[in-house]
């Protein structure tokens, strides 16, 4: 059976990791090879890089580490963070990214999706949606969580998954930052939509978050934070230990 | 000299690094002269059966490596690199593989049951037939997982079965027939265990 991923996500820019965390063993706080090859060893199931740089050449600091990297580190690696056209595509995923994630630029052209798909395959495109209630309704947004798009976002998603994503990663801006839970009922609502892989994204604060979040939503294949690993608060072998322990597969 | 075989399908970059990370120095080429030169083949793969089965075609490689397996060359076939080694696939039609292995690649959809997501993405563990270990997989503990991105799975191939796992039924995850091998995971993007198994294939007579 398969078993749930745990996924760390680092925010990159210019080259560097944006709030640099002091584990034990790690001599360059923001270098995003250490902290990447730290979780690998860790047990993380997958790394997402977040790329939050603005300019042409950091963007460049960016696919350098990014092949540095995959050079080094053996688990499945998702880029994310201004991926706009196909060009975008190629350029990181010949560095060395398995799955490219795409959010704004999908919104801006959602046949970005399928053309994508068509050239490197659905298990490549990733679908990262934040998600907001407004009005009750779950409603996607924009640039970073910042703009209303006014779409709902479960039709949204299931568009984004006929046109060819093969994961959904499934960001509560509800519950983003506030440390108390995944968001269950917006995931479920995703969950009951579509049959691609989902992951859960926003809210996770113990350990106990990802407990009920693999127990409550069987259809959720993964949780994603950022955080809580950077601090330490959680750690992923004894999140992995205690998820074993309630019965839920993992690695 | 290791060889990967560069077709024009798929993303070779991991799988380089990955075998640069274990000691060896992967020649990518679609030459032919060079791959008959090699001492041991690797055949990569992602994307669709009928695009990579024809690009094999075009490219005059599905004979150079029908000749050069013949002549008891090894071969590892990686994700829809391993399906290409059977005789036939029925991807959204009928399409001709390698025929290095009996059996045939059919779509997961219609035989998994409800509940179970394609593709197969993620980490599995990995079961052997009667307990027993193929020297390729000698390194691979028990429960051990590995990394699969699947649509499609090899069938009707029993006897060369070396490794399942559970989704559902058990699917095909690695297979063996003397020189010609195969893995439906990822080794390249499945931690340590995906890099022993490398190793083994690298460094092992076939």
């Amino acid at each position: 059976m398969i078993t749930k991923r745990i996924i760390p996500c680092l925010d990159v820019k210019n080259g560097r990791v944006v709030k640099g965390v002091n584990f034990e063993g790690l001599s360059d706080v923001n270098s995003p090879i250490e902290l990447a090859e730290y979780y690998t060893k860790s047990g993380a199931d997958e790394l997402v890089f977040y790329d939050i740089t603005a300019s042409a050449e950091g963007r460049g600091l960016f696919t350098d580490i990014l092949r540095e990297t995959a050079s080094r580190v053996f688990i499945p690696l998702t880029v994310g963070g201004g991926i706009n056209t196909l060009e975008d595509f190629d350029r990181v995923l010949k560095c060395g990214a398995d799955k490219v994630s795409v959010n704004s630029g999908a919104i801006r052209n959602p046949d970005l999706i399928r053309q994508a798909a068509l050239r490197y395959g659905s298990q490549c495109v990733v679908l990262s949606a934040d998600v907001k209630r407004v009005d009750g309704q779950f409603r996607v947004f924009g640039r970073g969580g910042r703009d209303d798009t006014g779409m709902e976002a479960i039709g949204w998603i299931k568009q984004c998954v006929d046109l060819g994503a093969g994961e959904i990663v499934v960001n509560s801006i509800d519950t983003d930052g506030v440390k108390g839970g995944f968001d269950l009922e917006m995931l479920a609502a995703v969950c009951d939509a579509v049959k691609v892989p989902v992951i859960a994204s926003g809210g996770a604060g113990k350990v106990e978050d990802f407990t009920q979040l693999f127990q409550a939503l069987p259809g959720v294949d993964a949780g994603l934070a950022a955080s809580v690993f950077h601090f330490g608060e959680i750690a992923i072998p004894d999140l992995k230990a205690t998820l074993r322990q309630k019965g839920i597969l993992v690695r | 000299m290791i060889a990967v075989i560069d077709y024009g399908v798929g993303n070779l970059f991991s799988l380089c690094r990955s075998l640069e990370a274990i000691g060896q120095e992967p020649v990518v080429t679609g030459d032919p002269a060079l791959l008959r030169r090699a001492d041991k083949l690797f055949l990569p793969g992602v994307g669709a059966f009928a695009d990579a089965a024809a690009k094999l075609r075009q490219t005059g490689l599905d004979q150079v490596i029908q000749e050069e397996v013949a002549k008891g060359k090894p071969i590892l076939g990686i994700c829809l690199g391993m399906q290409l080694l059977f005789e036939e696939s029925h991807e959204f039609g009928t399409w001709q593989g390698l025929g290095l292995i009996p059996g045939k690649v059919v779509p997961m959809e219609g035989v998994i049951p409800a509940g179970y997501k394609i593709p197969h993405i993620g980490w599995n563990a990995l079961h052997f037939p009667q307990g027993k270990r193929h020297p390729l997989l000698e390194t691979v503990g028990e429960g051990a997982c590995v990394y699969f991105v699947h649509s499609f799975y090899a069938t009707d191939c029993d006897e060369a079965v070396i490794a399942t796992a559970e989704y559902g039924p058990e699917l095909t995850a690695a297979v063996a027939k003397g020189n010609v091998m195969g893995c439906q995971f990822h080794p390249e993007k499945s931690g340590d265990v995906g890099l022993a198994i490398l190793k083994t294939f690298c460094e092992g007579s076939w």
